[in-house]
């Protein structure tokens, strides 16, 4: 039951881009196709699950053990970036078309801070490594939704004639408001799925 | 390039927030008050100004093809010593600002300038540009933060952390509290940057 809990409040009721606010440099750069959009939540999507797995085993097993637990952002952010290139290397050899899907976003995942913002977020969380995966995966997705419907709204607004001051970034930040406000009707249902399940 | 220009560089002509469009991470996630913004502004700026002078010192010492990576530890490591700082001398603010803290490692305006600005540079200059975009950091997210603590909550400079009361500007009645929550933050930016550019164009 915590896990449908955990589930359904990391997709719609904490997003992690349109309630957290982490991530947004690909949510806005990369989210002018729905294609290039669902492109990226899925690499996101495949590289913050492995980075989870790896970063808290690195806190658990090695940092927590020896009294290392202030080296954490160093730790985690090598270890992010050394993972997506090793991602690279064995997607473009196991699975070419996964990389001609994926490999364009690859790069830029190591300076998106959701990644980094999730593995600290799931050992400040306290969570076990089930939890904590389950926190992941639920995370990537409610990026890899919000990404989609954003892009799929961007689509749609591109042959509107708006002023020229507020072409581009600005409609785009407004309307990302707009959703962010419109996933605001979700809160709520993590505190009503609690009573549901008789957590409280 | 005068020390000056550089400064005015970094402020108005290259402004991070506004012209730029980096770190909207933190732009958006830290400026529910005008004090909040402020302090991330402060942080960001430390960080910028030392991994510019440790980088451009360093530059001729990296070889070419490891420098991304030695750059992420330069910034890391300062990022470790600013959340040390912070948490012995600044512990309420360390809490509200949180995650953010942390995440000024992958905060692309830092790797930025190292890349484009103090790898190519001398460490005097490197350290005003250093200044400048941090300056020109810091005052976007005071604005933002400051339209938005108006809007939502009708205070100027109200810090719970600082023991600050603020300034009220509406009777009791308060604001608009979605402009403290998360849509207050794309929309308030939005229409800040659209202001940026018509003046811009004009």
């Amino acid at each position: 039951m915590e896990y449908i809990l955990i589930f359904i409040t990391a997709i719609f009721v904490n997003n992690v881009v349109l309630s957290q606010f982490l991530g947004i440099c690909p949510f806005l750069g990369v989210s002018k196709k729905v294609s290039t959009a669902s492109g990226m939540g899925m690499a996101v999507t495949f590289v913050m699950t492995l980075a989870t797995l790896v970063t808290y085993c690195i806190q658990k097993y090695v940092l927590d053990p020896n009294g290392l637990g202030y080296l954490q952002t160093i730790a985690f952010i090598l270890v992010i970036a050394a993972l997506v290139q090793m991602v690279e290397i064995v997607l473009k050899k196991v699975s070419p078309a996964l990389y001609q899907a994926l490999g364009v976003f690859l790069p830029l995942i190591t300076t998106n801070c959701c990644i980094l913002g999730v593995a600290i977020l799931v050992i400040q969380k306290d969570y076990n490594l089930l939890e904590g995966m389950v926190y992941a995966i639920s995370t990537a997705l409610g990026f890899y939704l919000a990404m989609v419907v954003f892009a799929g709204l961007r689509e749609q607004m591109e042959l509107n004639n708006v002023p020229k001051a507020v072409k581009g970034m600005p409609l785009a930040l407004i309307t990302a408001g707009l959703l962010s406000m419109a996933f605001m009707g979700f809160s709520g249902v993590d505190s009503g799925l609690r009573l549901l399940f008789g957590l409280d | 390039m005068s020390y000056f220009k550089i400064l005015k560089n970094g402020i108005v002509k290259e402004n991070p927030t506004f012209v730029l469009l980096l770190g909207m991470c933190p732009t958006l996630g830290t400026t529910s008050s005008a004090i909040n913004g402020l302090s991330m502004g402060l942080a960001t700026t430390f960080v910028l100004i030392l991994s510019n002078l440790i980088i451009s010192l360093i530059k001729n010492l990296v070889p070419d093809k490891v420098r991304i990576p030695s750059y992420i530890v330069v910034i890391a490591s300062l990022v470790t010593i600013l959340q040390m700082l912070m948490q012995a001398y600044l512990p309420g603010i360390y809490a509200t600002l949180g995650l953010f803290i942390p995440l000024i490692v992958v905060n692309c305006i830092i790797l930025g300038r190292a890349e484009a600005f103090a790898a190519k540079n001398g460490p005097v200059e490197s350290i005003f540009d250093g200044v400048g975009i941090g300056i020109g950091f810091t005052i976007a997210l005071t604005l933002l933060g400051a339209c938005r603590e108006i809007l939502g909550t009708g205070v100027l400079f109200k810090s719970d952390d600082f023991g600050i009361a603020g300034i009220p500007l509406q009777g009791e009645s308060g604001g608009m509290l979605m402009f403290v929550l998360a849509p207050g933050a794309f929309i308030v930016l939005g229409y800040l940057i659209a202001i940026v550019n018509k003046m811009r164009k004009a």
